[in-house]
């Protein structure tokens, strides 16, 4: 072992030996590791999110056909900073009637969910935090506690529009978690595990996203839904109710509401770069031929890694600053009565297929599933097709449609 | 097993001071002149009207019913997707079984219109 073939359990052996060495008992100086390993950890993810917030501002400029920050540094690299000094010298102001505890705990909750995230995000084959067994559930369990977070920040508020915010907020996270749960289950299946290093192993022969690109595409709705982000920003929908959950929040206690957003969305974009394109390896086993074996290196696998997040976040962007918003009504029949049969009939496909299929040769699996999901998909395409005739039909002809009223009460 | 966890809760304890510190940073240097005016409910200039911790349309509660009916039973399917490979077809049929329950349930809902925003 090297630091270049295993950079972090080099150093932490290292430092455990450090450590030991000025005889503090052994399991004292994990726990200081672990400490030291975490506060790097989460340390990185905070410069991150502080890069993210120029990258998010100078694409959406680029999408809106502006310039974006470009005054503070070379390309308004330095923008960020200011804006935490602006934030952090802000008055704080906390209205008359809000429930104060709470009212406090909202945003350090809000990025406390996000930062939990990073505990089981493998940045490389050897770069990780902890490679939990039930990594999957973990993710949905972090994910919740960020609904938590805005209920109570809509709640003790004191604003109806706070609380207006809040509860959407909460009807459209929940519903929504009930696909990407379900979803959940196929790279399961896939894998045969739910540990997020055994998944992207998984995928060093084949990424998921080509067995399952349904199964891709549901998950990249919830999560959008699940980050509450444009079309399903209804909870901070500006020209109806402001600011939505975080209206009463100033100074830095909204930029942490900012942040975490900004984290949150570039950590699911990591876990969808995880979960469907193999994360950090996933090079269809070029890895093992001779002359591409640098491609195993923890570093380049850093490399690899970021840029497929980073990829995803940029995707998850160019939704939001492509599509309107969504009302609340259609953005729940949406969830309730398309994604959720939908990812349902996905979830028994790939049990079924990954039952039948198992005796076949690598390139039938392969082929099986894929055109399997496309079959499904075209289904699908053809059935709203037909919905929305029927509907169009409804409305050019007012008789039929007192007909089916009347059928219908 | 155990250092795992051990991990995790000295994670969540690091992920909750990370955010606190520049907050209690903003706390030293920030500016604080409290008056009535500015700690009033922003309501975009207008005077509040009433309460604001009102009793508000079931509609969300009813969603979040059907929600936890389909989130606990989704968790049962962990087990039976990480043991697909080990089970016999018939089993696999089983858990199909089940998640036609599940549709049962949703197909209920539907017509009873509760999935309809009134």
């Amino acid at each position: 072992m090297t630091f270049w073939n295993n950079p972090i359990n080099f150093i932490a052996d290292w430092l455990t030996g450090l450590l030991t060495g000025w005889h503090l008992p052994a399991a004292l100086a994990t726990i200081l590791v672990y400490l030291i390993g975490i506060i790097v950890l989460v340390l990185f993810a905070m410069v991150l999110d502080i890069g993210l917030v120029w990258v998010e501002r100078k694409v959406v400029a680029r999408f809106q056909d502006r310039l974006g920050p470009n005054r503070i540094g070379p390309f308004g690299l330095i923008q960020p900073v200011a804006d935490i000094i602006k934030m952090v010298i802000k008055e704080d102001i906390t209205p008359d009637g809000a429930d104060k505890v709470i009212y406090n705990i909202a945003p350090v909750l809000a990025a406390t969910s996000v930062i939990l995230l990073w505990a089981i995000l493998p940045l490389a084959s050897t770069i990780y935090g902890v490679d939990l067994n039930v990594g999957l559930l973990y993710i949905v369990a972090a994910g919740a506690l960020g609904t938590l977070a805005i209920i109570m920040a809509g709640w003790s508020s004191n604003n109806k529009y706070a609380l207006l915010g809040a509860f959407r907020m909460v009807a459209n996270m929940i519903s929504y978690e009930v696909p990407m749960v379900i979803i959940l289950l196929v790279p399961t299946i896939l894998a045969n595990t739910m540990s997020i290093r055994g998944i992207t192993e998984a995928q060093s022969g084949m990424w998921f996203g080509i067995l399952s690109p349904l199964a891709f595409i549901i998950f990249l709705i919830s999560a959008i839904a699940e980050l509450g982000r444009a079309p399903f920003d209804l909870s901070e929908a500006e020209s109806e109710i402001v600011a939505g959950f975080h209206i009463e929040y100033t100074g830095m206690k909204f930029g942490w509401f900012y942040a975490g957003e900004l984290l949150h969305a570039f950590t699911f974009g990591g876990f969808m770069a995880i979960l469907f394109f193999g994360g950090y390896g996933g090079f269809f086993g070029l890895e093992k031929l001779p002359g591409f074996t640098w491609l195993n290196f923890p570093l380049v696998q850093m490399l690899v890694f970021m840029a497929k997040a980073m990829f995803g976040y940029w995707v998850i962007m160019w939704i939001k600053y492509s599509m309107p918003r969504i009302r609340i009504d259609h953005m729940l029949a949406f969830n309730w009565k398309f994604l959720v049969p939908l990812a349902l009939v996905v979830l028994v496909n790939t049990a079924v297929l990954n039952k039948v299929l198992a005796g076949l040769p690598n390139w039938g699996y392969v082929l099986g599933m894929f055109g399997s999901n496309i079959l499904i998909g075209f289904v699908t395409i053809e059935i709203l097709r037909a919905f929305g005739r029927r509907q169009r039909k409804l409305e050019e002809n007012p008789t039929l449609q007192a007909q089916t009223q009347e059928q219908v009460s | 097993m155990q250092n795992e966890w051990i991990y995790i809760g000295l994670f969540l304890v690091i992920g909750i001071i990370v955010p606190i510190v520049p907050l209690a940073f903003a706390r030293l240097v920030a500016p604080r002149k409290p008056n009535p005016i500015k700690q009033s409910t922003y309501e975009c200039g207008m005077e509040t009207v009433g309460e604001s911790w009102v009793q508000f349309k079931a509609q969300y509660y009813i969603f979040a019913l059907v929600f936890l009916v389909f989130d606990v039973e989704t968790v049962f399917l962990f087990p039976w997707a990480l043991t697909l490979k080990q089970l016999p077809l018939f089993v696999v049929l089983e858990g199909i079984l089940f998640i036609g329950i599940l549709v049962a349930g949703l197909v209920y809902a539907w017509r009873k219109g509760l999935l309809e925003w009134a």
